[in-house]
């Protein structure tokens, strides 16, 4: 396209937002009761988390490979790329996200991270995606048949992803390697996802924004203070 | 002024009664039953065929995806349009799912007669051009297009000559070229001034009247007809107008909202032969297709009308 950079946003937004919201309503009526299973898994991801149990974390890295498999085939490239063919290279990126999530799940130095703020970031995330993020379908307006539930809708699962990968710490250089680049890839879809919300005039563009942000602030790690630091000079 | 005909009263009843052989649904034959005023029409200057006023774009609303319901509201949109006496659709591989949903709704309709084609190709690679067109006939269950445009210039040296060849062959009836945006108009006429084009499509509205100073005037030298897109600035326009109440001089042209106030300050210029609204719902097609009718304004009501909107 020439003279790309005269275009705004929404000139290149090739769809109507009820079109866009639908797109999670036929998904919705089409993996039903699949929803349930997923929230379920979720939940108790939570709980183990909450734990600081390793195997959960295992359990749920591979859980949700499967989730970022299924996000990329039933909705972004059956349904999403449809209307917005971009939305077929999201598809493969969620696909590399899932093997590296599957990746992850088998490396023998995962463990659950020592850091309090860390963990309950994390948590904080998983909760969000669980139990809130369906409801925006109803805070703005919208059908409950609309809401984006955890596992199979990207945004809560990306959400959801953050918060375990924020609850997650390597031993070794691979697997810490292979952790920023799955925190990097999911944080890559919050701005993703955030720039079409605000471009179709949704206020929900906030909330991927606010997640990535939250993930960032807890991987925040203060400098450590040389010794005698505190100690003023005579 | 022009004084739009109204369908002969045997017409209406042969069309109520087609609408009940053919199982329309009965708002539809309700709908025809009514006198239905024809749409004025403009001569394709390379031609003389006539073609509505009012066309019918597809860009964002007819991108439905999948969604059978969506689709089978815009098949209605479609009937609609041709219940009103609309010809031209437009669309193009740019526009997501826009070709099959067109594809449906004509498959619906078991593909109107009426129907002139507007597509586009839309592709840097011309070698490409003939697979992609082929995939746009496919999409719209047609042997061939009435009209084939160069989408935003792209690769538009390349791909004029091959639809040049396609029109001489008898693949196509009409050669064209497209703009939006009002971008690369000094292109665009050294284009309009060098090649042997039937059509040419730019964005024109009540804000955007850059056209009129050089292209529509070469446009109508060069008898080249114009299709006018995003006469609505893709819904802004209308947006930003609908908080005032209209102005005296809407009534005397007949215009009972702003979607006809728009439509008609666009379609009423002498150059400009359709204008091509994108419409998803009934009612502003019908709205739409109302500004193909009653008297439209002069030179110097078009003049006020830009003035006036502009100061709002």
């Amino acid at each position: 396209m020439s003279e790309w950079w005269t275009y705004r946003p929404v000139d290149l937004l090739m769809f109507a937002p009820r079109t866009y919201w639908r797109l999670f309503e036929l998904h919705n009526e089409t993996l039903w009761p699949l929803q349930l299973a997923t929230t379920l898994a979720g939940m108790a991801l939570g709980l183990g988390l909450m734990r600081g149990s390793t195997r959960a974390l295992r359990a749920g890295a591979a859980g949700l490979a499967l989730c970022w498999a299924l996000v990329a085939w039933a909705f972004l490239w059956r349904r999403y790329a449809p209307i917005q063919p971009v939305a077929a290279v999201f598809a493969i990126a969620f696909g590399v996200q899932a093997l590296g999530l599957l990746a992850l799940s088998a490396a023998h130095d995962l463990r659950g991270t020592g850091q309090r703020v860390r963990r309950g970031s994390g948590l904080a995330l998983l909760a969000w995606a669980l139990l809130a993020h369906p409801l925006l379908a109803l805070a703005t307006g919208r059908p409950l048949a609309q809401a984006e539930l955890f596992g199979l809708a990207p945004d809560p699962t990306v959400i959801a992803s953050l918060g375990l990968l924020l609850c997650a710490q390597a031993g070794t250089r691979v697997t810490r390697a292979l952790l920023w680049t799955l925190r990097l890839l999911a944080l890559a879809w919050c701005l993703v996802s955030a720039a079409t919300l605000w471009t179709m005039g949704s206020p929900q563009g906030w909330v991927p924004l606010a997640a990535a942000a939250l993930t960032l602030g807890g991987l925040w790690r203060r400098p450590h203070r040389r010794a005698g630091a505190r100690v003023k000079a005579p | 002024m022009d004084t739009p005909s109204a369908f002969s009263p045997g017409r209406r009843r042969w069309l109520a009664g087609a609408a009940m052989a053919t199982g329309l649904p009965a708002w539809a034959g309700r709908a025809l039953a009514q006198p239905v005023q024809a749409p004025q029409t403009r001569p394709i200057p390379s031609s003389g065929e006539a073609l509505p006023v009012v066309g019918l774009g597809s860009w964002i609303t007819f991108n439905v995806g999948n969604d059978p319901v969506a689709r089978d509201a815009c098949a209605e949109v479609v009937r609609a349009f041709f219940a009103e006496g609309g010809r031209l659709i437009d669309s193009s591989p740019m526009y997501g799912s826009s070709q099959p949903t067109i594809g449906h709704a004509l498959a619906k309709l078991r593909h109107p007669a009426a129907l002139f084609s507007a597509e586009k190709v839309w592709v840097g690679d011309a070698a490409r051009g003939a697979g992609q067109m082929a995939a746009s006939r496919a999409f719209w269950g047609l042997q061939r297009f009435d009209l084939m445009q160069v989408h935003n210039l792209l690769a538009w040296q390349e791909h004029l000559p091959r639809l040049l060849e396609m029109k001489a062959a008898g693949r196509l009836r009409y050669v064209g070229i497209t703009t939006s945006h009002g971008r690369r108009h000094a292109e665009l006429e050294r284009i309009l001034r060098t090649q042997p084009i039937d059509f040419v499509q730019l964005s024109h509205s009540l804000l955007d009247r850059e056209a009129e100073q050089r292209l529509l005037p070469l446009a109508r030298e060069r008898r080249i007809a114009v299709i006018v897109n995003r006469p609505f600035r893709q819904g802004d326009l209308l947006d930003q107008l609908r908080r005032h109440p209209l102005p005296g001089w809407a009534r005397e042209i007949g215009c009972d909202g702003w979607a006809q106030v728009a439509l008609k300050f666009v379609v009423s210029h002498p150059a400009v032969t359709c204008a091509i609204p994108a419409t998803s719902q009934l009612t502003h097609l019908r709205q739409n297709m109302g500004a193909a009718r009653g008297p439209m304004p002069d030179a110097a009501l078009r003049a006020r009308m830009a003035r006036d909107v502009a100061a709002l």
